[in-house]
């Protein structure tokens, strides 16, 4: 099953890398990784996107903890919570394109944040489901390319993952 | 680097390198030893070294016995261990000895030296990326940027490796750093909030765990490296005497247990003994104290969840519950607390009486099979019996250390102890070449004991050159080498599974170990027959003050018994040719 885990840790030069290390060394698979600092600079949030049984999560979740830069994990999935991602695609803006473009973009809530002679450049947030559901929705060979920053993730209303 | 608040020890601070603090830091720890080699990212640390009377260095061969060394230290005194090395190939040359610390969770820092600050990435002399090499092999390690955090990072270093489940901690330090000039404050205490081991077991939990023991009618007692480590051997064995339950302990585990006990049935596990295996298998309760269920332990974990039976499991790491092994009651702390704790609640039960009569039967009808018994020949030395002799020669009080292969399961199966502590082997990561080190660090722990270092001929040669290193220590280690002229363990699994086919593991070209011996001082012994092992050991042992390398040509063709093949259950045991005549009915 798909989960995505929060996760604060020291920000301090390596901790990423042992949690991608940790990932790898044991074989767990890593969908989307993303961290940045939080309002406290000593602070990093980090959010893993992670399939796995119900056994590899809760292995997951105790080999996390035990990442002595690790200060808290929490499974989101464990309750109500929001996903966001944010994604960047330039699309060719060219003949019947122009229009099209335009309207997918319109009827997926993005925005056009950059228009060239043949291409615009969409703007989209979303579950990572919608987003997946715009590239299946517009034609796949106007495409040309694609950025994703991988999920965030944060608990519904009173679920706060702080220190 | 560091946002936890630390106390100063004194308000009278004192100037001073980056080396002196380092050498400072180990004298606040109390450091007595630490075990190195010198290089150039160093020399600023050895020059303090020099020049201080607190600790004392120990000078190995190579860099990887510097390590087992340190950690040999830590596993006979408890003690953190510590250990010196330059940066390049002398932190590489580490990295052996610290996976194997790592995976018998041995405390251990590991100071390591790193080219000047402004050189890192830049593809200097001497310079590998310390760090990021130990890091899937250390329970943490720091790169060490500017004098002020020397201290605080040594502090934590020793925190981390002895709290909680213990491991080693590398400490990796510029060499411009060790030069330039901070005050020496060593923090008298740590605070981190992203660690913080549980050490007392809930208590609800242990409750339960005590309902659950005491209704058991087939109950079993498993314990591990964890117990050892943990220090709960007395606690452990005050409860298993209250209940009159069997134990078992694990290749990591044993000591952890007396040995000569009547409730002890021996090591379980790919090697164990036969009635240790089918009481884990067939028990209902079973109590798993610091042990982990590993692959060489309970074997297919399939065939081990087909039976079925409650499991009561205590570790003070929470990942190592319910990793191989769906558990029933996980009591995550401390295991002498928690033991202490049962105990306590075990001694105001009212009715304390366990139906173990039938259980003790069955266990003493698979005691019989005796499926430890070998084959003596008078005219060719069985390794078995060289352990045998050992035992009783040594009287059962050694420090026995091993390194990895048929001699180490020989000696786990045959030399009998009734101590924790005093059975050092890489057990782990199975590291051939540990033993000579391994040796060396118990010596230093306890230079009045008896240490043997039961070996192979493949093992002893991975770090032969520590010869010199006894030497110049004067270490009066007896070598008891079974030295059958091959890879015995290799031999074996080519025997069973590749049909005879010895693909490289005849060790040719051996040294005359007795010349080899000799060259460095020592005394060397060659024994042959049967009939002069005794003697021979008696004499090595008499020379108190002497090394003594004794090569003892063993059987070719030995092999370890029972034996649980890979992927087979702990029941589905291969029985010694005698052992397996007197099996009657099921397995």
């Amino acid at each position: 099953m798909r989960h995505i885990i929060s996760l604060l840790m020291e920000n301090e030069a390596g901790a990423l890398s042992r949690v991608a290390g940790l990932f790898s060394a044991r074989g767990y698979n890593i969908e989307s990784l993303t961290v940045a600092v939080t309002e406290d600079p000593t602070l990093s949030r980090m959010t893993i996107v992670t399939t796995g049984s119900d056994d590899v999560i809760e292995q997951i979740i105790k080999q996390l903890n035990k990442l002595i830069d690790v200060v808290k994990v929490l499974d989101l999935n464990d309750g109500k919570h929001i996903e966001r991602e944010l994604m960047l695609v330039k699309v060719k803006a060219t003949g019947v394109y122009k229009d099209e473009m335009k309207r997918m973009c319109d009827i997926f809530r993005g925005r056009i944040i950059d228009v060239a002679d043949n291409s615009y450049t969409i703007e989209l947030t979303g579950s990572c489901s919608k987003l997946d559901a715009f590239i299946e929705a517009i034609d796949r060979s106007a495409i040309l390319e694609t950025v994703r920053t991988g999920a965030s993730g944060i608990g519904r209303g009173d679920r706060i993952l702080k220190v | 680097m560091d946002s936890s608040a630390h106390s100063a020890t004194d308000s009278h601070t004192k100037s001073m390198t980056g080396a002196d603090i380092v050498i400072n830091c180990l004298n606040e720890e109390k450091v007595k030893f630490v075990f190195g080699y010198p290089g150039g990212a160093v020399l600023h640390i050895y020059d303090a070294l020099y020049k201080q009377n607190g600790f004392k260095h120990i000078l190995v061969r190579h860099e990887q016995a510097a390590v087992h060394a340190a950690d040999a230290y830590s596993r006979a005194t408890g003690d953190v261990g510590v250990a010196l090395v330059t940066s390049g190939p002398g932190a590489t040359n580490a990295v052996t000895g610290i996976a194997t610390a790592y995976m018998d969770s041995i405390p251990l820092v590991v100071i390591s030296g790193q080219v000047p600050v402004p050189a890192i990435g830049m593809d200097a002399f001497q310079e590998v990326d310390m760090v990021g090499i130990t890091r899937p092999c250390v329970k943490h390690n720091f790169l060490v940027k500017h004098v002020k955090d020397i201290a605080p990072t040594i502090k934590k270093a020793f925190f981390i490796a002895k709290t909680g489940r213990p491991g080693p901690v590398v400490v990796d330090i510029p060499k411009d750093i060790t030069a330039h000039i901070a005050d020496f404050i060593y923090p008298k205490t740590v605070e981190m909030r992203s660690y913080s081991p549980i050490l007392k077991g809930h208590s609800g939990q242990i409750k339960k765990a005590v309902k659950l023991l005491l209704g058991a009618k087939r109950p079993m007692i498993y314990t591990g490296g964890g117990l050892v480590l943990g220090n709960g051997s007395a606690e452990l064995v005050r409860l298993a005497k209250a209940l009159n339950f069997p134990v078992t302990n694990t290749l990591m585990g044993l000591g952890g247990y007396p040995a000569t006990d009547k409730q002890f049935v021996g090591m379980l596990g790919m090697h164990g003994s036969y009635e240790a295996n089918m009481a884990m298998q067939h028990c209902d309760v079973l109590l798993a104290v610091g042990a982990r269920f590993d692959d060489r332990v309970i074997g297919n974990p399939k065939h081990f969840s087909g039976q079925k039976r409650t499991i009561i499991h205590i570790d003070v790491d929470p990942s190592s519950i319910s990793k191989r092994v769906k558990v029933d009651v996980p009591i995550v702390g401390d295991v002498q607390s928690v033991l202490a704790d049962m105990v306590e609640i075990l001694a105001q039960e009212e009715n304390k009486t366990t139906d173990t009569a039938d259980w003790w039967d069955q266990i003493n009808e698979w005691r019989g099979v005796q499926s430890l018994d070998y084959t003596y020949s008078d005219t060719v030395i069985k390794p078995q019996y060289v352990v045998q002799k050992l035992w009783e020669v040594t009287n059962g009080e050694a420090y026995v250390t091993s390194d990895v292969g048929q001699h180490q399961m020989w000696a786990a199966q045959y030399y009998k102890f009734d101590k924790p502590r005093r059975w050092i082997n890489s057990g782990g990561l199975g590291t051939m070449g540990v033993g000579l080190p391994y040796a060396m660090g118990c010596q230093f722990a306890d230079k009045h004991a008896q240490v043997a270092c039961i070996t192979g001929e493949g093992s002893i040669q991975m770090n032969i050159q520590e010869l010199s290193t006894c030497a110049q220590y004067g270490l009066p280690i007896k070598v008891i080498l079974l030295n059958n002229r091959y890879l015995g363990m290799v031999r074996q699994w080519q025997e069973f599974f590749y049909e005879n086919r010895y693909s490289e593991s005849y060790m040719d070209s051996l040294p005359d170990f007795v010349k080899l011996a000799e060259s460095y001082g020592h005394i060397g012994m060659q024994i042959t027959n049967p009939a002069d092992v005794e003697g021979a050991l008696k004499e090595a042992f008499a020379r108190k003050d002497k090394f003594v390398f004794m090569d003892f040509l063993t059987d070719q063709a030995e092999n370890v018994f029972p034996m649980v093949e890979n992927g087979k259950g702990l029941s589905e045991m291969v029985l010694s040719p005698l052992s397996g005549s007197r099996l009657k009915g099921e397995q």
